[in-house]
């Protein structure tokens, strides 16, 4: 048998905890996907074994999983994956120009990564924010009522400023408009990268919450 | 009568700023109705909600205690949240989940207790981390606060409950590919029979699969009685809920709505009419699998579940995609049929090629290649997808993804056959073969 390379110290820790929350081991092979993602970047080969391992999966059942969803991406991806929405309501009020508008910015089509590795512009289907349509999600962290100009701005200053962490309130107020529903309730958690900043299953960790 | 009170958003509303704190829960009457709960026992429970006639809210409208009585009697049990809001147009759960999660949190809790369930999940799509914290940050302080985990509030009650995020794929909201998910496997549905989650669930375990909203009703229920929530609105689908508005309308939104009023006053005075003084020319009544209403048949019918099942489409998800008359109907109907064409999870022939079919056929149409014969080509896709195109829908499916498919596609070739005709006419030539963008 093949060696298995293991994750950092945190991941395993996080991999053996959220296994302890399922009552059958393999119910946690999402989660520890997203952990794989966190790793490496992207879903390698060498992440899925590693989760074949972790759950007594052989490795070609842990991909047949993976590939069945789209948000374990297996090419690496940019710093920052912008996903467009055109499903029927972001349609309807411009969702096809936004996401040109973030193509265009990106200088690459939907499923590429520009040059510098920066942005990756992707099509989805409907992300639930119908009501603030068009909606754009910048890895995963949600924008509601853009306009082709907005989308625009927005990916000059994913480029310019490149932060290290995206905060959906303050995208909000730089780049949105109309929303699904109010938001008083201030956001504090942020992404750090490519994939759902959600604990314990997987991510990032939150900023503001121990 | 005077106005129902809110049950869904009234928390929300009155605290906009800390309503998913555990705080303002408890400072408003939170878990009270979990404290009641332990003290009146299963079948109490079970007995109060069957009385509410509390309908699911995901889609196919089941009443909720009915369900419950379905649970085969092996133990463990299960009970899932099913949280993977996908339909389009549809965004309530989203709202329930991040605005009051602890409403969400405490009807999970005493929907488990009525049903013996001593391990709940909380699936909840990927594409929302959000949600996703902020019902996570609830349950840690449901723990925190003894409201879960061993012996709850001192009754010998125990009952862990772990919130799950998706990848990425509607489908996992039909129940069984959400449990087929949540095991960890690909999320394609199980066939029905003999996989009845009540009796073959998760794990192959009785298992009890509820929407969000369902049970954002039942802290509500416990504290008031079913007979006081049965009371409020028609007799047939009681009590309140939420409504998403999206589409060509001024005041686009989640509405918690009492059922009885007409489309006319939903369309023109909550979501505040269409916009720019635009024509209304029709809107998909429960989300993208229902058939579409148009207005001129449909406008002053009621928003019942009695009146839309007899007017031939479904409450669904509750999601309103309205449209003005500026909108290109075929271009419409591609767009929701390319939807369930890249959903589709392959296992059928019917839907994974159907889907696929019309949307490519559709796709043709708009380019400006259409021909004389795809109406009917789309028909007779569309029926062996579903045959005779009927409502409710019949299935050569396991799930009713693919029938879903060929509603926007009767809808447009009933409501709009000439511009059906109009596209076709626009055709110029054949193509050789046609790209795919999905």
């Amino acid at each position: 048998m093949t060696d298995i390379a293991q994750w950092s110290q945190e991941a395993e820790a996080l991999a053996e905890a959220v296994i302890a929350k399922y009552p059958q081991k393999r119910s946690a092979l999402m989660p520890l996907l997203y952990i794989a993602v966190r790793e490496d970047g992207y879903l390698t080969e060498s992440g899925m074994r590693r989760v074949a391992a972790l759950v007594d999966l052989e490795p070609a059942q842990v991909s047949s999983v993976a590939t069945f969803y789209s948000m374990y991406k297996r090419q690496p991806v940019g710093k920052y994956l912008v996903s467009v929405c055109t499903s029927i309501s972001c349609w309807l009020l411009g969702g096809d120009e936004v996401l040109e508008a973030v193509e265009s910015a990106a200088g690459v089509p939907a499923g590429a990564t520009d040059e510098s590795g920066v942005v990756s512009p992707e099509h989805v289907e409907c992300i639930g924010a119908c009501g603030g349509a068009p909606a754009v999600q910048v890895n995963y962290e949600l924008i509601e009522g853009l306009t082709p100009q907005k989308a625009t701005e927005l990916v000059e200053w994913l480029n310019a400023a490149q932060p290290e962490t995206l905060n959906g309130d303050e995208m909000q107020a730089l780049f949105g408009g109309q929303r699904s529903f109010d938001w008083a309730i201030h956001e504090t958690d942020s992404a750090t990268g490519p994939y759902p900043a959600f604990q314990p299953h997987g991510t990032v960790a939150p900023q503001g919450r121990s | 009568m005077s106005e129902p009170p809110l049950i869904l958003t009234a928390r929300m509303h009155a605290h906009p700023e800390t309503s998913h704190t555990i705080a303002t829960f408890e400072a408003t009457g939170g878990y009270t109705a979990l404290r009641t709960a332990l003290d009146m026992g299963r079948e109490a429970i079970v007995e109060e909600v069957k009385a509410a006639n509390l309908r699911g809210r995901g889609g196919a409208g089941f009443p909720a205690g009915v369900k419950w009585g379905f649970l085969a009697p092996a133990r463990p049990a299960y009970l899932v949240v099913n949280g993977d809001e996908s339909e389009p147009g549809t965004f309530k759960d989203r709202q329930l989940m991040e605005r009051d999660p602890h409403q969400l949190v405490e009807g999970t809790i005493i929907s488990s207790l009525a049903n013996e369930v001593n391990h709940a999940f909380i699936y909840i799509r990927g594409e929302y981390p959000k949600p996703a914290r902020r019902v996570q940050a609830a349950v840690d302080e449901a723990y925190s606060a003894g409201y879960l985990g061993t012996n709850i509030l001192g009754s010998g009650y125990d009952l862990e409950l772990t919130v799950h995020l998706g990848g990425g794929a509607y489908i996992c909201g039909e129940e069984t590919a959400l449990l087929n998910s949540l095991e960890g496997r690909r999320g394609e549905p199980r066939l029905k029979p003999p996989f009845f989650p009540a009796v073959r669930g998760l794990y192959m375990a009785p298992t009890i699969v509820n929407n969000i909203e369902t049970l954002c009703n039942i802290a509500w229920i416990i504290n008031n009685g079913g007979n006081a929530y049965s009371a409020i609105g028609p007799e047939d689908s009681p009590g309140r809920r939420m409504c998403s508005i999206s589409g060509h309308v001024n005041r686009p939104g989640n509405y918690e709505i009492v059922e009885g009023i007409t489309w006319r006053e939903l369309i023109y005075e909550v979501a505040g009419g269409i916009r720019d003084g635009n024509e209304l020319k029709a809107w998909v009544p429960g989300g993208a699998s229902a058939p579409w209403f148009v207005p001129g048949e449909h406008l002053d019918t009621e928003v019942t579940k009695a009146a839309i099942d007899s007017n031939g489409s479904m409450t669904g998800s509750g999601a309103v995609i309205v449209m003005d008359h500026t909108t290109d109907m075929v271009a419409a109907a591609e767009r929701l049929v390319r939807f369930f064409a890249h959903e589709s999870c392959g296992q059928c022939t019917p839907c994974r090629e159907g889907t696929t079919w019309l949307d490519m056929i559709l796709r043709r149409m708009l380019a400006g290649h259409g021909r004389a014969t795809d109406p009917d080509v789309l028909y007779d896709v569309s029926d062996n997808i579903s045959p005779g195109v009927t409502w409710p829908p019949k299935m050569t499916t396991i799930c009713p993804l693919g029938p879903s498919a060929v509603s926007p596609v009767a809808s447009l070739l009933k409501h709009f056959p000439e511009e059906v005709a109009a596209a076709v006419e626009r055709g110029t030539q054949v193509p050789v073969s046609i790209g795919m963008r999905v």
